[in-house]
């Protein structure tokens, strides 16, 4: 489960969270949508436990072991291989030594970079780190998912073999909290939607039946009507 | 490993560190004043400022790509990051001070072989302390637009007692004086490491979150 209440935080006079409140339990995927500065990366950095809000509080079940992250950056270390980056994170998260070969190498295979596994992180593309950052945050099976812009930089290919990869965690009971610009990445992987802008909900909702475009008709309305 | 795979800190450090101590060796008069009286200066001021060159980079491995932020959402606590940090940084200093020393000994010719178990005890209490809170500040400035202005300016005043500690008991030994002479200096060193281990321990956490 992880819900959040009353979350309000500021950065100067700038609100960037005011009033977020909602819960959610296994198996559902909120897709946020807002406009850029509406406040998404800083509800997912509350939710991280990256930032304190100045109101409310937000809890993850499970703790923070139970938590992947994929911010703006890739969180690699630029010098390491793709192989090396993944087994110290593993390790960090406790995963056990006999296993993280193995979810490695898996990890690697299901994102389509397992023969860069041996490359320093620095020479890889935009899309190649992206997919390993992917990778990176499910080194340790998380139960909850916070992703920040995700599909950055991944090709068509890649980012139909990452919402698979999310569709299966999902279906598996995860709760998966995506922060996109692009309706067409994020609606058809949502249990329920929320568009953000100035730091509020101004919609939350079950997707229903509704697709890319209703969706799309309605971000435009509630965000325009903010 | 990071660091011993870039080697760019550990190579600046290295590299300073000889500059310096071949500056002062060539820069100096020794008829004017006696060697033995200006090498704890030298010695300290050497090692504080090469240190202060690992010491900016502390968490520069970190601050690419954000990997800082994915640790701190880690299950590690911030508390256990600084203790790994601060070995990682004490094992980067004292390498210097390894490559450092014997550069000192041979430049100006200090006799330190029968005082080198005290010396070295003497440059590791020093180095606990600086690295303390060297990695406490460096996590402070890191994200700041002039990181590496503001970690000497924040730090140095800092060392000031630690320094100062540890050159008198540096100019004990090299004049071959009991260290019960400079029991007080001892103390002081033991007792700033012991402090500013506690608080900067304490203290880490707050520095690096949000």
């Amino acid at each position: 489960m992880l819900r959040a209440e009353g979350l309000r935080h500021t950065f100067g006079s700038v609100r960037a969270l005011d009033g977020i409140s909602f819960t959610l339990s296994a198996g559902q995927t909120l897709v946020l949508f807002g406009p850029n500065g509406s406040g998404k990366t800083t509800l997912l950095r509350v939710l991280a436990g990256l930032i304190r809000p100045l109101e409310g509080h937000a809890e993850v079940a499970g703790g923070r072991r139970a938590v992947g992250w994929i911010g703006h950056q890739s969180h690699l270390y630029a010098h390491l291989t793709v192989r090396e980056n993944l087994l110290f994170w593993a390790a960090l998260y406790g995963v056990p030594a006999a296993r993280r070969e193995a979810r490695a190498d898996e990890l690697l295979r299901r994102l389509g970079v397992a023969d860069r596994a041996g490359v320093p992180v620095r020479v890889l593309s935009r899309g190649l780190t992206q997919r390993v950052t992917i990778a990176r945050a499910l080194m340790h099976d998380p139960k909850v998912l916070l992703l920040d812009e995700p599909f950055t930089g991944l090709d068509l290919a890649a980012a139909a073999q990452f919402r698979a990869l999310l569709a299966e965690l999902t279906g598996a009971g995860r709760i998966v909290v995506l922060a996109t610009h692009n309706v067409d990445e994020g609606v058809e992987l949502a249990t329920d939607v929320a568009f953000q802008a100035r730091g509020r909900f101004v919609h939350f909702a079950p997707r229903g039946a509704r697709g890319a475009g209703e969706i799309a008709d309605a971000y435009r309305l509630a965000v325009a009507g903010d | 490993m990071l660091e011993f795979r870039t080697r760019t800190a550990f190579i600046s450090a290295v590299v300073f560190t000889a500059l310096v101590l071949t500056v002062f060796n060539f820069g100096r008069d020794p008829t004017a004043v006696p060697t033995i009286d200006l090498a704890p200066s030298i010695l300290w001021v050497t090692f504080t400022f090469a240190a202060m060159l690992g010491l900016n980079r502390a968490f520069q491995l970190e601050l690419e790509n954000d990997a800082l932020d994915a640790l701190l959402v880690s299950p590690i606590s911030p508390t256990s990051l600084y203790l790994a940090k601060l070995v990682a940084n004490c094992v980067f200093v004292g390498v210097v001070e390894c490559v450092g020393l014997p550069l000192f000994v041979l430049f100006f010719n200090v006799p330190v072989w029968t005082i080198l178990a005290p010396l070295i005890g003497v440059i590791a209490l020093a180095t606990v302390g600086f690295v303390a809170v060297g990695t406490l500040f460096s996590a402070m400035v890191i994200r700041t637009r002039f990181a590496e202005l503001m970690l000497p300016v924040l730090l140095l005043p800092f060392l000031i007692p630690l320094v100062m500690a540890a050159a008198q008991v540096t100019a004990a030994l090299f004049a071959g004086r009991p260290l019960s002479e400079v029991a007080w200096w001892l103390r002081l060193l033991a007792a700033y490491d012991i402090v500013f281990l506690w608080l900067a321990t304490v203290l880490f956490p707050t520095t690096v979150n949000e």
